[in-house]
């Protein structure tokens, strides 16, 4: 069986400072990581491998620092990597980015076929959850989103079987092979890595495939392929801080509850 | 290429503040000039305001809207089950009102299921013109590739200017697959819309966790936005007449190519959080497992549910379903009580928009006060008991 997993890197979104004078980001204060999501993905699909065989390998979009996270995937578990990078790639928007992406997938696909792609339920940076349904409708294949567990997949009638998390509680869906998956993070548990999969992992550098090697078109990608473009970006309105209740435990008790019924009824 | 950032040579005096200014990295001082780096700006123009020497000039080229006179008319994706509408809809066709108010075209909502003619009446009374809808036993549970399908060529035949969809976990499927299937625009999870002087859907939206706001505008047709529930305000009652439209599709059996085995509906307090009135938030300051049982026992005694802050579920006190925040829930109770959480703006991302918020914490300077309506510098240990006591 093989399995691509989708990855990104991404500012650490828990230690993104603010900047109090200019009220913009400092990214310098934000190391770059592993999306998250993407670590559980790759945890998912070295799960699939032991149970059901084959290999792993996971892809991204990104500049040269990027293979810093196909090497921590490959202490995960996976076997092997593909860097997207390219200058015409930079300032794609989601749609660009799952083009770009799906070119990269097929690439991969006509040397060696694919059976499942999985990607984070979304990244920590952009939170949108859209390059993972965009790649499948590229490929043409079907999308299963927010997938926290993976029941069961049947090399043979060529079907998985997941449960789906919806507002109202999940679903058991069944979808053929191949297809792409988007993963909650507990869909697993973070298995820490063994020492040779670090010392492969540390030892190893991506091939990097640009516009050329993927046979894109230009016109899709980057500023010019992308419909979306940021008009504004500004700092999220501040909500005043009120009163504090001050005395003692019995007053402020008393206090809170009284204001409570005044401002409930 | 069209935007352009130019930084004036003459003017730039290398003083670092728009280094300083940009959320992209994109911006180095070399030998007292600054330079742009082309794969990194987003042109977002936080630049431009930034510099005291009005040295950086960006040149946005206007949106080509030739081709857009075809499309008219906004629509609001009725996401349903079992033939009952979601909540988001209600909202979305607030606000779509009064976008299309503005843009002065008619609102419709297009429904896709096996019991949808019924909802139409109900839509109408809330101020929707037009209802399409599509009627098919296939159609019962939600399946991506029929239903993005079937939007697809109705988007073909009707041509709205605008689509938007709750961002639900159905949304938030259904429509990134639309949007590469009709090559437009997607914006996700909308906080704010509003429409710009030249006619395009300016749609507002948090970015890197919380930490800074995007407006984008979209250079296609149809602008595609999926919306935060409990975002916007739900549609008021308008005694109005609409039209039933009922759209062509040639859905068969082997478009439909996900089966839904089972649904099952989540006993999990997850439902009720973004739904419940009162929240009882823990956060890091809680301590432990064993001391959230305080914290379920007012929750329990105020009618409320549990919520947590990121640090209580990483630390494994209690299960991810009851995040709030950013990578969590975003939720909109009457009342939220945050015990022992400092207020990290992921938190505050996902439950700032509460009607009131009471903090209890023992850090005076914790960020959470600055949130706070009824701010209590003190120990949750010490006051929950005696609050519990006195209800």
């Amino acid at each position: 069986m093989h399995i691509v997993v989708c990855i990104k890197q991404v500012p650490d979104a828990t230690q993104v400072k603010i900047d109090p004078k200019t009220n913009t980001l400092d990214r310098s204060s934000a190391p770059a990581i592993l999306n998250p999501y993407d670590a559980h993905a790759v945890q998912a699909a070295v799960d699939l491998k032991k149970a059901y065989g084959g290999k792993v390998s996971v892809i991204t979009m990104g500049p040269m620092q990027a293979r810093d996270i196909i090497r921590k995937s490959l202490e995960y578990g996976a076997d092997e990597g593909v860097l997207l990078s390219d200058r015409a790639f930079a300032g794609s928007d989601t749609l660009a980015t799952s083009y770009i992406i799906s070119k990269g997938l097929e690439k991969i696909n006509s040397t060696d076929p694919i059976d499942l792609i999985i990607c984070g339920k979304q990244a920590i940076d952009g939170d949108t959850a859209q390059v993972g349904p965009g790649i499948a409708r590229r490929l043409n294949i079907t999308q299963l989103t927010y997938v926290n567990k993976i029941v069961s997949v049947n090399l043979e009638t060529r079907e998985i079987i997941v449960h789906r998390v919806i507002d109202q509680g999940y679903e058991v869906v069944k979808a053929k092979l191949p297809c792409v998956i988007t993963v909650e993070k507990e869909i697993n548990e973070l298995i820490y890595s063994s020492l040779p999969e670090m010392i492969k992992a540390a030892r190893y550098v991506a091939p990097m495939w640009g516009v050329t090697e993927i046979g894109a078109d230009l016109s899709q990608m980057g500023l010019k392929g992308s419909p979306t473009t940021v008009r504004k970006i500004f700092a999220p309105p501040e909500r005043e801080g009120g009163e504090r209740l001050t005395g003692s435990t019995t007053e402020i008790v008393n206090n809170l509850v009284n204001k409570l019924l005044e401002k409930i009824v | 290429m069209s935007k352009q950032i130019l930084i004036l040579k003459d003017k730039c005096k290398g003083c670092n503040l728009c280094v300083k200014a940009c959320s992209f990295g994109a911006i180095s001082v070399v030998e007292k000039i600054a330079v742009i780096d082309a794969a990194k700006c987003s042109y977002c123009g936080a630049c431009e305001p930034a510099c005291k020497f009005k040295a950086i000039e960006i040149k946005v080229d206007d949106i080509d809207r030739s081709s857009f006179s075809a499309y008219k008319g906004l629509w609001v994706y009725g996401e349903n089950r079992d033939g009952v509408l979601a909540e988001v809809v209600y909202e979305l066709v607030g606000e779509g009102r009064k976008l299309a108010d503005k843009l002065k075209v008619e609102l419709s909502v297009v429904i896709i299921g096996d019991k949808t003619q019924n909802l139409a009446d109900d839509l109408f009374s809330y101020g929707v013109d037009n209802v399409y809808y599509i009627e098919n036993k296939l159609l019962k549970d939600y399946d991506t590739n029929s239903y993005t399908k079937i939007l697809e060529e109705a988007i073909e035949a009707h041509k709205p200017e605008i689509v938007l969809f709750g961002a639900t976990s159905e949304g938030r499927s259904v429509a990134p697959r639309l949007a590469a299937r009709v090559k437009t625009g997607l914006t996700a999870d909308c906080t704010a819309l509003d429409i710009t002087a030249d006619g395009d859907l300016a749609q507002t939206r948090p970015a890197f966790g919380g930490n800074i706001m995007a407006t984008i505008l979209c250079r296609t047709r149809p602008q595609l936005s999926t919306v935060r529930p409990h975002v916007m305000q739900k549609a008021a009652k308008l005694a109005k007449k609409g039209k039933k439209i009922e759209l062509k599709s040639t859905i068969v059996e082997k478009d439909v190519v996900t089966k839904v085995l089972e649904f099952i509906k989540e006993t999990r307090e997850n439902v009720n959080l973004t739904e419940s009135d009162i929240i009882i938030g823990a956060g890091r300051g809680v301590g432990s497992e064993e001391n959230l049982k305080l914290i379920h026992q007012l929750a329990e005694k105020l009618g409320g549910v549990v919520g947590a802050s990121r640090a209580c579920v990483d630390a494994g006190w209690i299960d991810h379903f009851h995040q709030v925040g950013q990578t969590g829930k975003t939720v909109h109770p009457k009342i939220y009580i945050a015990c022992g959480i400092s207020g990290a703006i992921q938190h505050l991302a996902g439950m700032s928009s509460s009607d009131i918020i009471i903090a209890i914490n023992k850090d005076a300077d914790a960020p959470i006060f600055n949130v706070a309506d009824l701010g209590i510098v003190g120990d949750v240990f010490t006051i929950i008991p005696a609050l519990l006591k006195s209800l």
